[in-house]
């Protein structure tokens, strides 16, 4: 088990560095000069020269690379924005609160919705909640995401004026500068992005845990479960849930993972400033730090929540050994 | 367990019949089920007794409703989609009319049952130790400890080798062998009145088939509980059986004492059956399989079922139904076909021939 995680935690460092590397690339092959961005649009050739003498734009990119890991490892920092000269760790570190909020939430929302209706049809297939369920399936995943946002947003927000129409609230308290703050705040100015975020997904989920509760209610073992007496609740939560639920468990850390670099639609339709925000906006102004930061960020998540799901499935299944 | 119940107790068989009352009796069960392209009539008529201590075997080609009419009486075919008719009185309760929750408690303690595959039939996340108490907990207020020392002492009678250290392990973690231990383990564990056994040997290879046989022979004779024995396999209905059942697309075709139907074998289908019965002795012999395959119940063939594929068809067959009749000379036989009884006799007596000078 530690050699399997330290096996792991080896595999992320390549993947990290094959991550930037990459997005460092790709950044260069714009043919943008980010040192004139940053200079200003007044700014003279040698200023310009001189901008990019500090921004460290004038060496070889191998040689920026280095640096950027270099300052990352030694200092944990993540460097200073192009444009604000902000530190790129502060930026993550305000955003991030942000887009967690909105994901994990979300993600309650979501499987509170699909766990009991996934179980319901698939016990009464053909049902009426089972056709309803399915047909709300579709129009989820058929809906896109900002379109529901904005309808929800005019419906709730403005017509009915029950939820905040935007924005986003600290869960401590408010911050300098900030007009609401709080758990209650931070509650409401969350809901609505919960509740639309999770439509796409508790469809996606509602369709799948239907079909592998399905497949296990077919299974011998649940027959054999039957067979020796057992109830029907008992062999729905012992025999059946606990292994319908292993592929939704990998999915779950999956999703999260991946929502968690940044839910781009949801944050720009309810004006929330978490990560995808924070990705948009220094891609717009050619921010390379910001970016490396936010990818930076993101593959950290993803390559945490694998191994999570990992460890979560070998405790939830005695068939895998992690070695 | 054969030699000498079959002696003495089929020899009052017939008797004890009229007086004593048997453990389980099955009148005339029909189960049909509802599907997509219209009812399957997966059993249509199947009567038979199971007395204590007693073997019965069900035998027939894949499909041909033995499984179905088990799970019939056990309770375990989709509620939603089957409809039952006939009756099965088991200990004076017609086990097709208890509610749900009454049923519930005679499955598992006095009725068991073993699956085919015991690969799948064991739930892989959870120990076998908790699978076996969860067995015995079901039914009676015990301790987890008690109920762990019954599970070790199952283990044990079973045959698993090191059972203590055992327990906790998961089943994935056992062979198929052990794990149809496991099972069979786990069906006696509450020293059930009978057990019913779908194919247990089928998916184990040929040793091991005979270890579980064996194993099933030894704990009917130490527990005294009534099998219920469903198979394709003739060879291991030789080796258990005291009664036989054999079922062709969802009807009885013959039912008898097992010497009734291995020498006195009244259905085409059953020759057909013994004579793809593979044999040491008949080495370098073709086996003589039965052409074709059975019939959609979805739509049966009309007249005798067996007609399409029986070398002996004439026109009645075709047309007309034959009664489930009594063969003459024995209490129990039963047989339904058209042929006249010196053919019957007649290759009846040519295939134990057959047998006989193929097994020396």
């Amino acid at each position: 088990m530690v050699r399997y995680v330290i096996r792991r935690l080896l595999w992320a460092v390549v993947l990290f560095i094959a991550v930037t590397l990459v997005t460092y690339i790709i950044f260069f092959l714009i043919p943008v000069d980010p040192a004139r961005l940053a200079a200003g649009k007044s700014a003279t050739p040698a200023e310009v020269k001189a901008v990019a003498h500090r921004l460290y734009l004038d060496r070889p990119i191998y040689q920026q690379y280095l640096h950027f890991l270099g300052q990352l490892v030694l200092h944990g920092s993540l460097g200073y924005s192009f444009n604000d000269r902000q530190s790129v760790n502060s930026s993550i570190f305000a955003a991030a609160p942000v887009t967690i909020s909105l994901v994990l939430g979300g993600a309650v929302v979501w499987m509170l919705i699909a766990i009991p209706v996934g179980i319901l049809s698939a016990l009464r297939p053909r049902s009426i909640l089972d056709r309803c369920a399915m047909v709300g399936v579709l129009g989820g995943i058929s809906a896109h995401p900002v379109w529901i946002g904005l309808v929800a947003s005019y419906i709730f927000g403005y017509r009915l004026g029950v939820l905040p129409i935007q924005g986003y609230c600290n869960l401590r308290g408010a911050a300098a500068g900030q007009i609401c703050g709080g758990p209650i705040d931070w509650f409401t100015h969350m809901l609505m992005p919960w509740i639309v975020f999770a439509v796409l997904y508790s469809a996606f989920y509602v369709r799948m845990i239907r079909a592998n509760v399905m497949e296990t209610l077919n299974e011998d073992y649940v027959r054999t479960a039957r067979a020796k007496g057992a109830p029907e609740s008992l062999v729905l939560r012992r025999h059946v849930l606990r292994n319908a639920m292993l592929p939704v468990v990998t999915m779950l850390g999956m999703d999260i993972a991946i929502a968690l670099g940044g839910a781009v639609l949801i944050e720009t339709v309810f004006g929330l400033p978490g990560l995808g925000y924070l990705a948009i906006q220094s891609v717009q102004q050619f921010d390379l730090p910001k970016i490396i930061g936010v990818t930076v960020f993101a593959s950290v998540m993803v390559i945490l929540f694998n191994l999570l799901v990992d460890l979560l499935y070998a405790w939830i299944d005695p068939r895998i050994r992690l070695g | 367990m054969r030699g000498s119940t079959r002696g003495s107790g089929w020899a009052s068989g017939g008797l004890g019949r009229l007086t004593a009352v048997a453990l389980l009796d099955v009148r005339d069960l029909k189960t049909q089920f509802r599907t997509d392209d219209g009812i399957v009539g997966a059993v249509d008529g199947v009567s038979f007794s199971v007395e204590k201590g007693k073997t019965l075997a069900i035998v027939g080609e894949s499909g041909c409703g033995k499984s179905v009419t088990c799970l019939t009486i056990m309770g375990l075919n989709p509620r939603a989609k089957t409809v039952s008719t006939g009756e099965a009185v088991f200990k004076g309760r017609n086990l097709l009319e208890l509610p749900p929750s009454e049923l519930r408690t005679v499955r598992g303690s006095e009725i068991s049952m073993i699956f085919q595959d015991p690969m799948t039939s064991l739930n892989p996340v959870h120990s076998i130790g908790k699978q076996l108490r969860e067995a015995v907990q079901l039914h009676a207020e015990t301790t987890k400890a008690a109920a762990s020392k019954r599970a070790l002492e199952m283990l044990k009678a079973v045959g698993i080798p090191r059972a203590e250290t055992r327990l906790e392990d998961y089943p994935h973690q056992f062979s198929g062998g052990m794990r149809q231990r496991v099972m069979i383990a786990m069906a006696l564990i509450n020293n059930p009145d009978l057990l019913i056994a779908d194919e247990p040997t089928t998916a184990l290879d040929v040793t091991t088939q005979a270890q579980i046989l064996k194993l099933m022979n030894d704990l009917q004779r130490d527990f005294g509980s009534a099998i219920i024995l469903i198979t394709h396999d003739l060879g291991v209905v030789a080796e258990t059986a005291d009664e036989v059942l054999v079922m062709y697309a969802a009807k009885p075709a013959e039912q008898g004492t097992y010497s009734d139907v291995f020498y006195h074998a009244h259905h085409p289908y059953t020759w057909g059956l013994m004579r793809s019965l593979p044999r040491l002795a008949t080495q370098g012999q073709e086996l003589k399989p039965i052409a074709g395959s059975p019939p959609s119940l979805l739509r049966p063939p009309p007249g005798c079922r067996f007609h399409l594929r029986c070398p002996y068809a004439m026109e009645v067959c075709r047309t007309t139904e034959p009664e489930f009749a009594s063969v003459e000379g024995s209490d129990l036989h039963r047989a339904a076909c058209h042929l006249d009884e010196a053919t019957k006799k007649r290759e009846a007596e040519t295939l134990v021939a057959e047998t006989m000078a193929s097994t020396g």
